[in-house]
């Protein structure tokens, strides 16, 4: 187990620093012009560390992670596939690196037909009409989408439709978003086969109906087989249909949500198109739709005008849901994106949705195989699947959260654990087509492994991990002891 | 299996009632609800003084993995909200029923015939419905 | 196929393992109707030697002017460790810290950033970044409702000198939440928010007062009277701040005699590079007190099953994936890898470089200020001291002006026009410490050349 890393703080001395990367002092007189009253008192407590301590210290630090690069890592909805390092490499092109968000467009028609050329590309897989790249995240673009969704409304004089319909699996983002929006959220049941329940749907919609939030496959990691009666019933009830796209990969470029009945929808190109995860962000979350709802679209968008590519902004859509980012949101991400689509071209997007699937099919095969328990057995599995360890938990009192300890100690990351609520002691597991068939294996070996040790020496599952740089940590004391900033006296 | 106190009331939302001798009446959550929590670590409890209708949300109980609102059982003005829970919340999941109390409050003209609790034995029936 | 790993034995291996005859069968839940025979729009795959020249070629053909543009997005030096490291597989690679112990590289370093920001601002507490600058205004002003108890308005105040894009996204996010931002207007001589326009709110319910310094024209706005201003009447702080400036300027947390309630900011000049504008990362912080209106995520510190300390996520229980529609916000992210490079800057700069390069940045916008005004035609919009952008006003339209500096290879400010049009011919300009005197001077002359071509037309 790795030695515990210090505090960056507790490195400092006064007066070290890495002075060859700062510029040379303008003098005192430089800043006679400050007012006192305006000015710090004293200077901000930063570390005060060498170049070569600072590099050790996060390279060290980055050493405590599981990452994709190092890891197995089958997190469901999540899609952990290979982040491609040309993708950071051209992204990363000091020119594009340099570019002042506002600088005008004549200096960056290399930039804008890269952003023009990826808003068709999203296009083409989704079967939208119109797509914008500002929204900054999945969840900011949920956002974007139901704030269309309203605004289509709105326009057309229909104030009272302010209800969003949700399964009840879907992910917390979802109501969430609702509520951003000023909306009221209506949950509706999953039947046993993991489909919307179509009876609840229609006793669900009416004239206060503004949309549904629907992902398919859907948490579960089946497929909607109803969703073309689900796309008329709430059509009919003058309502539209909201594509939460974080399950594009299980049909990237076999079926379009455009074709599925969807009126709007956000991707995240940290999934689907394989932008870094970055230990939390930054993400993408470009928004599509269809014809109806691009007045509304937010702003600034890509255009051609037959010469060069310009932003449409304000007074090209003044119906836009307005700006939702200060700039034209996560540049560097979208260029990512980008590059991604075209290393794969029209067949790789196929081949995505493809290999998937008979990943996530063949893991499930296989661990069934091995004694686990589908929670959807008599289902394809989509992208992913979820395990449902509930007899453990019963029989021999070990948990998803203990399996999911314990996979860390023989080196694979653990799927998503408790989520979607609906299904107890879940693990929801997503391989990925970018795993080869052999790390597959292995890792029903290791779920095996502990299946038995479950069995034949439980505390051992329990009290996992054990070769971690922690043990398990307390979170309760977390939240109850909240030590959120280091100060000198917080060291022990 | 949990606890369930033949001398309370309950809500269906988890609440329980205990009036007191000068009137007022005395409010919590369930041994159900606390172990659903989970090891509570925050507590939010009402002002003196606050008058609330029945069903109100007007407390807030948060645990690692869930935070869940308290909804007033009956319309009232709260007397008081339990100190002791800011500093020790976790006092809820040791003793729900007793140093566990949420609030107090004097009850609104025929607020408790209106809030129409549950019995004990209703109560019972409740959590064998849902599982619990 | 790119990045597919699979052989023809493997994908025959794995049928017969799932008992299909093929791949199509696993779709077969799929209606026939909804399956997408070809994708328009989507052209033939390229190999990484294709892209990889035509990315070089397009970003040659951007080219690297030499840019005096500021406006909410700042060229700082960034040292080469920053993204050497911040790009190593084991941090770009990673996932959001759910499984605390198999990411304590990334919890300790975003404890760590959120002490550097909490000290930066002078706040007690600080999370762990939001997508940028103008949604965590946005955010700030949702937390100021939920925060403000006495208040029941919802009614922000918003001065005209806070970024006009700012303003924008605040409205775009909040307003369906029934927020109301009401403009405050400055003063065009001085170009600072006056504390006697507050005076028509005296008596009113308003929920938060937002304050941007330096403000959008560079310019200095009088913090402490506008804060205790709005704590008198019980109406709260919320600063909008720029993170270098923080190495010289009062910081919120000491604004009026007790200091802002919430305080947010773009992050990116801390060694984030311009990129076109993202991705970026937003700074929040707060008071203890209000940490569970914040949103977005916190770590804290803790001790693990052996009595060790460790790093974890926690008050999750605020946030979309437990609360649902209750959440404080919807966000799921945090700008990680743009915190994991801020993090690293701040360790190098450390408070010494930090203070120089923020003087630097002063020091180079007056120089550059001082040079502009001696071409004819160019004067100084607004008296009064500003922090590394200032506004200048020239005696003709400023588009054409920028075009012909453009040819030039110079980018000259940004044109406030579309924003500020009760300016006339108003002209942003910031200059930091990336500029030497040689690219003053060439601004300097061909600006003088410019104005004088414009002229003899």
């Amino acid at each position: 187990m790795p030695t515990p890393e210090k505090v960056i703080f507790e490195y400092s001395h006064a007066g070290r620093g890495a002075s060859d990367q700062w510029p040379h002092d303008p003098g005192t007189a430089a800043l006679a012009d400050l007012p006192a009253k305006l000015r710090r008192g004293h200077a901000p407590e930063l570390p005060e560390v060498g170049e070569l301590e600072v590099v050790r210290h996060f390279t060290r630090l980055s050493q405590l992670n599981f990452s994709i690069d190092t890891h197995f890592y089958p997190l469901g909805s999540c899609t952990m596939k290979y982040n491609p390092k040309a993708c950071n490499q051209y992204a990363m092109l000091p020119q594009f690196l340099a570019r002042h968000p506002l600088a005008p467009e004549s200096h960056g028609q290399g930039f804008l037909a890269c952003m023009y050329e990826l808003q068709e590309m999203l296009k083409g897989v989704t079967g939208m009409q119109g797509v914008a790249l500002s929204p900054m995240a999945g969840a900011h673009g949920e956002f974007a989408g139901v704030a269309m969704i309203r605004a289509y409304h709105r326009a057309r004089g229909d104030l009272k439709r302010n209800e969003i319909i949700v399964p009840e699996a879907a992910h917390g983002t979802n109501p969430a978003t609702a509520t951003m929006c000023g909306c009221v959220v209506r949950e509706i049941p999953v039947n046993s086969s993991g489909d919307v329940d179509l009876a609840a749907l229609k006793a669900a919609v009416g004239p206060n109906t503004a949309g549904i939030m629907l992902t398919n496959p859907s948490t579960l990691g089946v497929f909607e087989r109803g969703i073309e009666e689900v796309a008329r019933v709430v059509h009919e009830a003058g309502g539209l249909l909201y594509y939460d796209g974080a399950n594009l990969n299980a049909i990237l470029g076999k079926v379009r949500p455009g074709d599925m009945g969807f009126d709007c929808l956000h991707m995240n190109l940290h999934k689907t198109f394989s932008t870094p995860h970055g230990g939390g962000g930054p993400g993408a979350g470009a928004v599509g739709v269809a014809a109806r709802l691009m007045p509304f679209l937010p702003i600034p968008i890509v255009g051609w005008s037959g010469e060069r590519y310009r932003w449409l902004a304000e007074s090209d859509l003044p119906q836009s849901i307005g700006r939702v980012s200060a700039f034209m949101g996560n540049a560097g991400v979208l260029l990512r994106a980008y590059i991604y689509m075209r290393l794969l071209g029209h067949d790789g997007m196929r081949a995505v949705g493809e290999y998937a699937t008979l990943n996530a099919n063949y893991l499930l095969k296989r661990l069934q195989s091995a004694g686990f328990e589908a929670a959807y057995p008599e289902r394809r599995a989509s992208h992913e699947f979820i395990v449902t360890l509930k007899r453990q938990a019963r029989e021999l009192n070990v948990t998803a959260m203990d399996f999911a300890k314990r996979l860390l100690d023989l080196g694979f990351h653990a799927p998503t654990t408790y989520f979607p609520l609906l299904v107890p002691e879940c693990l929801l597991i997503e391989p990925t087509e970018t795993e080869s068939k052999d790390v597959l294996d292995a890792f029903v070996a290791a779920m095996s492994q502990i299946q038995q040790e479950a069995q034949q020496e439980p505390e051992r599952v329990r009290s996992a991990p054990h070769t971690m740089p922690v043990r398990r940590l307390n979170d309760v004391r977390a939240a109850r002891h909240l030590d959120l900033t280091w100060t000198p006296t917080t060291q022990r | 299996m949990s606890n369930v106190p033949a001398d309370l009331k309950y809500t269906k939302s988890h609440e329980w009632v205990r009036t007191l001798a000068d009137g007022t009446v005395e409010i919590g959550i369930t041994d159900h609800a606390q172990h659903a929590l989970g090891d509570l670590v925050f507590v939010e409890v009402p002002e003196a003084g606050r008058v609330v209708k029945q069903d109100e949300p007007c407390a807030v109980v948060e645990s690692v993995k869930a935070a869940s609102d308290v909804y007033a059982p009956l319309a009232g003005e709260i007397t008081a909200g339990n100190p002791k829970l800011a500093d020790v919340p976790e006092t809820i999941n040791s003793d729900p029923y007793g140093e566990g109390w949420l609030m107090r409050m004097r009850p609104a003209a025929g607020a408790v015939a209106a809030a129409e609790l549950l019995s004990a034995a209703d109560y019972q029936n409740v959590l064998a419905a849902e599982g619990g | 196929m790119a990045f597919i790993p699979h052989t023809e034995a493997d994908v025959a291996a794995m049928l017969a393992a799932i008992g299909a005859r093929g791949i199509e069968d696993l779709f077969e839940e799929i209606p026939k109707s909804l399956r997408a025979s070809t994708l328009a729009g989507v052209p033939p795959a390229l190999n990484e030697m294709e892209i990889g020249r035509l990315m070089s070629e397009r970003a040659a053909q951007d080219g690297t002017p030499l840019s005096f543009i500021g406006a909410g997005a700042y060229e700082h030096h960034i040292p080469a460790a920053v993204w050497a490291i911040a790009t190593r597989g084991e941090f770009y690679s990673a996932y959001t810290p759910y499984q605390a112990e198999a990411s304590q590289g990334t919890l300790q370093l975003i404890y760590e950033f959120q002490t550097m920001i909490a000290r930066l601002t002078g706040m007690e507490v600080a999370n762990a970044s939001m997508y940028d600058g103008a949604s965590a205004t946005a955010e700030a002003a949702l937390m100021a409702v939920r925060a403000n108890r006495r208040s029941k308005s919802a009614r922000i105040l918003v001065p005209a000198t806070l970024h006009p894009h700012y303003r924008r996204v605040a409205v775009a996010m909040a307003s369906n939440q029934g927020l109301r931002f009401e403009e405050l207007p400055y003063c065009t001589v001085e170009g600072v928010t006056l504390p006697a326009s507050l005076g028509k709110y005296a008596g009113e319910d308003v929920t938060a007062l937002l304050i941007q310094q330096p403000n959008f024209f560079g310019r200095l706005e009088d913090v402490d009277a506008l804060t205790d201003w709005a704590h008198e009447r019980g109406i709260l702080v919320i600063a909008v701040v720029n993170p270098t400036s923080l190495a010289l300027l009062k910081p919120p947390g000491e604004w009026g005699s007790r200091g802002a309630d919430i305080a947010v900011g773009e992050g990116q000049p801390l060694g984030v590079p311009l990129s076109s504008g993202g991705p970026y990362f937003g700074i929040m912080t707060t008071r203890m007190e209000y940490v569970r209106q914040m949103p977005g995520r916190i770590v804290g510190r803790t001790l693990d099953a052996a009595g060790r300390e460790g790093f974890t996520l926690t008050l999750q229980a605020r946030e979309q994936h437990i609360r649902r529609a209750k959440a404080t916000s919807n966000i799921c992210t945090n700008q990680g890898l743009a915190v994991t490079a801020a993090t690293i800057y701040l360790s190098l700069m450390g408070r010494l470089g930090l203070e120089r390069t923020a003087a630097a940045a002063h020091a180079r916008t007056r120089e550059l200020v001082t040079a502009l005004t001696r071409t004819p035609g160019v004067r100084l919009a607004f008296s009064g001291p500003c922090f590394h952008e200032a506004v200048l006003l020239l005696d003709r339209p400023v588009a054409p002006v920028l075009k012909a500096l453009a040819a030039r290879g110079i980018l000259g400010g940004l044109d406030l026009a579309p924003y500020y049009p009760e300016l006339g011919a108003a002209l942003l300009v910031c200059a930091t410490e990336t500029k030497t005197a040689a690219d003053l001077e060439r601004y300097r002359a061909s600006l003088s050349e410019a104005m004088q071509a414009a002229r003899a037309a």
